[in-house]
């Protein structure tokens, strides 16, 4: 079964959650080894200055592990980047419905294609700022809604000027904000899992939100080829863990929690959207129904009277 | 002023600038209140210190809560409200008959602006507020958490942020201002425009080196030296502010910025005056 998988390849979506600025686009270049996207930040002064939140997906077939991934990244320019970021998430939220509606359209038709294109967002980066003390109002109004449509994993990129005190601090900080706002990141508990699920999931909350840096620069150090930044006093190597938890994060979701992060996906958040969809479908029949009944009595009502007039006449 | 959004080092910067605790650390709120808005404070703290011979008195008003909302247009108001206040303050001292000696002059000699290091040149939050701020203060850009930029990037993001502000017409202090200095100042000024915005790190921890003791933030790949001048520029800062251009910062906020709010706001009364002595007349 899964040699098939393999062969056919799947489908894997991720969408970039964040401001500019916050590293986003070289973090994916770094999970993926290699430059799949351009980063849509203002780099020069002609660039955009976006008004409002715009979703920018990219497509490209790699091979991790022996696996054909048909990779989607889905970048959102423009979030938060604003004066005023009154709603700049309607515009995340609605892509990732969008794609459950496409996916449950095809499943309902009568005649289906023997395998649906999955468009579904398998995972959502939502990247912290990494001078912040904790959680800032607009990332609560944020995580709230997105924790409901789409798995999240909460990510404190360009980690270089957090030291390792100052990164468990936040980490913990992080974690009592989101139970307090009983926010669900990503793993969920599962009846399914076993021990070794457990401890593995874990360690992934004790870690969480990975404090990473990402770099497609290769320095030379000590002979040794270091993906990494150079400062002034030192080099950070990104697969270091030492240095940060890039190496965390990339097995977590390229080898450990793929098939998980996609069968989730499915099991669990478009499952909700299907079972809303499917509710609201069934009460506004119910509604046209009873709207038909009820037309149907007036009609009844008026017509013995126009028989007493037909004999009269 | 310091100004900037929350994480970028403020606090750390004018503890590290005077040497001791000068703002204490935030008190820890309850996990709970995370989602409150919190509205921006203007939080002033005095302190004294000697620099190469002269007494300084510094007012610090820091601002937190400075763009930390969703929606943070209000805080332009607020922060030109504040400084407005203060020449008003200064123009009502001025037109009394009986002015009191001993008048303490609060008008902001420096607002300190943070900026944050993405790599994309300047926010429209910045923007914004340097345009409207510009002409009641002078404005010092500075890259807070500067640690988080190689050199190279650092370079880079100083050239974005200084194309953006000429492309936006932004109204930053400019160190060549007098064109009267002798040749060597300017050249020393064009020099010190050259480095706008100044690259800051700040700490707290003291380790002891090599001549003596120093400040370092300590990271598992390296440590940055705080008054090295290759790996940040609050050395430099430092001496400006503190040394060689605080009676610039002084005289170009009560000769210039200060006659120009003053002309303004006494023509405005002369234009409602006249208004007043029209109607008056058409009454008769």
């Amino acid at each position: 079964m899964e040699r098939k998988f393999l062969k056919r390849g799947m489908n894997f979506n991720i969408i970039l959650v964040g401001e500019s600025g916050m590293g986003k686009t070289t973090l994916v270049n770094t999970i993926f080894a290699g430059h799949l996207v351009d980063s849509q930040g203002r780099r020069t002064v002609q660039g955009p200055q976006r008004k409002t939140t715009e979703i920018v997906p990219t497509t490209q077939v790699i091979e991790e592990n022996n696996v054909t991934l048909r990779l989607t990244v889905v970048d959102t320019p423009g979030f938060g980047d604003q004066t005023n970021n009154e709603g700049c998430w309607v515009p995340v939220i609605k892509y990732i419905k969008d794609q459950h509606a496409a996916y449950l359209e095809r499943e309902l038709k009568p005649q289906r294609e023997r395998s649906i294109n999955d468009t579904r967002v398998h995972a959502c980066l939502y990247f912290l700022n990494p001078g912040s003390k904790g959680l800032r109002p607009i990332d609560i109004e944020v995580l709230k809604r997105l924790t409901e449509v789409v798995n999240v994993i909460p990510v404190l990129a360009k980690a270089d000027s957090t030291t390792v005190e100052e990164r468990a601090a936040f980490k913990k900080r992080i974690k009592e904000e989101l139970a307090m706002q009983r926010i669900q990141a990503y793993p969920y508990p599962s009846e399914e899992d076993d021990e070794e699920d457990i401890a593995l999931n874990n360690k992934i909350k004790e870690l969480s939100p990975f404090a990473v840096v990402g770099s497609e620069n290769v320095f030379n150090e000590n002979g040794a080829p270091v993906r990494g930044r150079r400062h002034a006093w030192g080099i950070i190597n990104v697969d270091n863990p030492e240095h940060c938890d890039f190496v965390h994060l990339r097995n977590f979701m390229l080898r450990t929690h793929l098939y998980d992060l996609i069968e989730v996906t499915a099991q669990r958040h478009y499952e909700s959207f299907r079972t809303q969809q499917l509710r609201q479908i069934k009460e506004m029949r119910a509604a046209q129904a009873q709207n038909a009944t009820q037309m149907a009595q007036q009609q009844q009502q008026i017509q013995p009277g126009a028989t007493l007039f037909k004999q009269q006449a | 002023m310091l100004v900037g959004v929350s994480g970028l080092g403020r606090r750390t910067f004018v503890n590290t600038l005077c040497e001791r605790e000068v703002i204490p650390p935030p008190v820890a709120e309850d996990p709970e209140m995370a989602h409150m808005v919190e509205p921006m404070k203007f939080n002033k703290y005095e302190t004294q210190m000697i620099e190469d011979g002269t007494n300084i008195f510094l007012t610090t008003v820091d601002t937190p809560g400075y763009g930390d909302g969703i929606d943070n247009y209000s805080c332009f108001t607020q922060l030109q409200e504040y400084i407005e206040s203060q020449f008003d303050e200064v123009l009502l001292e001025e037109s009394r008959i009986r002015r009191n000696s001993k008048y303490k002059d609060n008008r902001v000699h420096v607002l300190l602006y943070f900026l944050t290091p993405t790599g994309h040149g300047l926010r429209e939050l910045d923007i914004e507020a340097i345009k409207r701020l510009g002409h009641f203060v002078n404005i010092i850009l500075l890259i807070g958490r500067a640690d988080t930029f190689t050199t190279d990037e650092i370079a880079l993001f100083k050239l974005q942020v200084m194309k953006d502000v000429m492309t936006y017409e932004l109204p930053i202090y400019n160190f060549g201002w007098d064109d009267e200095s002798d040749p060597e100042t300017l050249e020393e000024n064009q020099e010190i425009q050259a480095i706008v915005p100044f690259s800051i790190v700040g700490c707290d921890e003291v380790v002891d080196g090599d001549y003596g003791s120093i400040r370092v933030r300590r990271y598992p790949w390296g440590t940055v030296e705080i008054d090295n001048d290759d790996m940040s520029d609050f050395g430099l800062l430092r001496y400006i502010l503190l040394n060689s251009h605080i009676s610039d910062f002084i005289d170009y906020t009560n000769n210039v910025l200060y006659e120009e709010y003053r002309t303004q706001k006494l023509n405005e009364n002369k234009d409602d005056e006249s208004e007043e002595e029209k109607e008056e007349d058409d009454e008769e």
